[in-house]
């Protein structure tokens, strides 16, 4: 599952021949663009998104963090199309180079979140017994604080920074992936493949990694973009609060706080454009999610 | 069925109980107490000897053991301790907010079911047509909307439209209703758009998953009138799951909300967990974790025995 289009591995038909799967690629992927062009446009939003995240310093018209006290509070115009805040940063620039914190974290924290419950999930099914019922139990007691507040205390724990929230937010998905995950391993261990494996004789890690992890790639991919949204609007949350990303590093959560209230009546400006990005974005992942999950598991919810 | 209620209700304490022993402990393995925080960081010079008789007034300077016995003895006299910060009882620094959270969630669950069970059946009835989509895109954006960045938007709006700034201090419901009203009204705007949408999606798949069954053919084909089809078949069907997510967002609301508290200077249980955390008031994090984790539970159990109430198949010895 980690190479190639994860797509094709997860349609039911090609789990009966892995050779057919590789011819049918290209046809898997045409299907999703055509019966999910709104999670085609999504996609190409945030391959788009990506871009400028990457290139920011040659697409953002300022440098995001130099002040410029001639040019503070400064409204939408030619010049600075987002306006400036307090300091004279360019609103603009401060989103573009926004867009590298958001989808840093975004990605990483998913991507690690959902990787590492996905393994504990599919770990817990297959060995069952007391392993399984340990790791529930634990799971039921983690899974009964909101997550922004098992993030928080993470946080209070490691401290704050890019990387670190990164570590945060991806550690509280955790025990949510597991508990879905672990729902469809439950049903992949029960396959006669895996009873053949170990009649077999192989050992317990290649059954767990190479016969069952592929057949839960759907719920993982599902979960994976699920939590890209979740994560970016846990960032901005956190930042906010001021235990995420500090300032002058830009980021979007961080620009909504503290100044943007306190110049609501003069620079209404400085409020709207970051989370405007913020929403956008992760409208962008929910409405890929949303695709994805129709063209793989119409039945899964999350 | 009561005596499955009975043993539901009787399993939350074990549950509770190992909630408590690991908040006990992580608490505790978190770098840099109160002490630290309050005498040293503040950059004044204090020696050792201070240090050690503060911890000591705290407490702090026992074995964990000691220190963990003290706090269940005490929390089954249903004292949970002072709070090392401010002196004050637990108990009454919780019971202060809890009125705010518990009324700012209520309202937002009335606001989020009263939308998403009228939009997410009209969805579904009318699947691929334009009152889906719209419907469908509403609820997406209420997902992707940051509901504190909505909240600074309802400030702004109210602020240069009309020049109106809803109330900053928290009146209580039954003294000053209009006021109180005044303050709430918005942020539970705010959450309950994001929580609405969550509702509406589940009501939409619900539904659509409902109408699909063998009933509903045999209702149409009977020539029931389509409001009969809907209410009396498809919607009470289609209930479980919705009751189910809207439960679990109520349980979220009551401490989940630290940072719409924030934006419209709010004075509940979401902001005192920032404190807490922020101030490693052990005692006070300790009281707060375990309020939480026991809404989530108690409404877990209240929505499994909800299910065997409204739905006669379920039913548990």
């Amino acid at each position: 599952m980690a190479e190639g289009d994860p797509l094709t591995i997860a349609a039911p038909e090609v789990a009966a021949g892995r050779a057919a799967g590789v011819r049918r690629r290209p046809h898997a992927l045409a299907r999703f663009v055509r019966r999910q062009p709104l999670g085609m446009a999504g996609l190409t939003l945030i391959v788009l998104q990506a871009l400028i995240a990457i290139f920011a310093s040659w697409v953002a018209p300022y440098n995001p963090v130099a002040n410029d006290f001639g040019a503070m509070l400064q409204p939408p115009s030619g010049t600075h199309w987002f306006g400036t805040d307090a300091f004279g940063r360019d609103v603009l620039s401060r989103i573009i180079f926004g867009a590298r914190t958001a989808l840093l974290v975004g990605f990483g924290a998913s991507l690690i979140g959902s990787t590492l419950g996905a393994m504990i999930g599919v770990a817990s099914a297959y060995f069952g017994g007391k392993i399984d019922l340990f790791v529930q139990r634990l799971v039921d007691i983690m899974i009964s604080f909101p997550i922004i507040i098992l993030a928080m205390a993470i946080v209070a724990f490691i401290g704050t920074g890019a990387e670190k929230l990164v570590v945060a937010i991806a550690l509280s998905f955790i025990p949510r992936v597991e508990r879905v995950v672990r729902g469809s391993a439950l049903a992949v261990r029960a396959m006669t493949y895996v009873e053949a494996a170990q009649a077999i004789g192989s050992g317990h890690w290649r059954i767990i990694f190479r016969h069952m992890a592929p057949n839960v790639a759907a719920p993982y991919l599902v979960m994976v973009t699920a939590f890209l949204g979740q994560a970016i609007l846990l960032e901005a949350s956190l930042s906010f609060l001021g235990l995420g990303v500090s300032e002058p590093t830009p980021a979007w959560g961080l620009m909504l706080r503290g100044a943007a209230v306190d110049f609501a009546t003069r620079a209404p400006w400085m409020a709207i454009f970051p989370g405007l990005a913020i929403t956008t974005t992760v409208l962008t992942f929910n409405v890929l999610g949303d695709a994805l999950r129709d063209a793989l598991d119409p039945r899964l919810r999350t | 069925m009561t005596r499955y209620a009975l043993t539901r209700f009787a399993l939350v304490v074990p549950t509770l109980l190992a909630v408590a022993v690991l908040i006990f402990v992580l608490v505790r393995v978190v770098p840099g107490d109160i002490v630290e925080l309050r005498l040293v960081s503040g950059g004044s010079y204090v020696t050792a000897g201070v240090i050690e008789a503060e911890r000591a007034r705290l407490g702090l300077n026992k074995p964990l053991w000691d220190q963990f016995v003290e706090w269940m003895v005490g929390m089954f006299r249903l004292d949970l301790g002072r709070s090392m910060w401010s002196g004050e009882s637990v108990a009454r620094e919780i019971g202060i907010r809890l009125p705010l959270s518990l009324q700012l969630a209520v309202m937002a669950t009335l606001i989020a079911t009263v939308m998403a069970i009228p939009l997410g059946t009209i969805a579904a009835v009318q699947r691929g047509r334009w009152p889906d989509y719209v419907v469908q895109v509403f609820s997406v954006a209420g997902l992707s909307v940051p509901s504190f960045w909505l909240g600074i938007l309802i400030i702004l709006f109210l602020l240069n439209v009309f020049g109106y700034l809803p109330p900053l201090t928290f009146s209580p419901l039954l003294k000053d209703p209009g006021a109180n009203l005044a303050q709430l009204i918005w942020p539970a705007l705010a959450v309950g758009y994001r929580y609405s949408a969550v509702a509406t999606r589940m009501t939409r798949s619900a539904v659509l998953e409902v109408l699909r069954e063998d009933y509903i053919r045999t209702a149409w084909a009977k020539g029931l009138a389509r409001r009969m089809i809907l209410r009396r078949h498809a919607l009470r069907n289609a209930m479980l799951p919705v009751i189910t997510v809207i439960g679990l967002e109520f349980a979220f609301l009551i401490g989940g909300l630290v940072v719409t508290e924030q934006v419209f200077n709010l004075n509940g249980i979401g902001k005192l967990i920032v404190d807490a955390i922020n101030q490693r008031d052990y005692t006070l994090i300790q009281g707060l974790m375990l309020l939480v984790a026991t809404a989530y539970i108690l409404v877990n159990v209240v929505i499994d025995l909800l299910y065997a109430a409204l739905d006669p198949r379920i039913s548990y010895g």
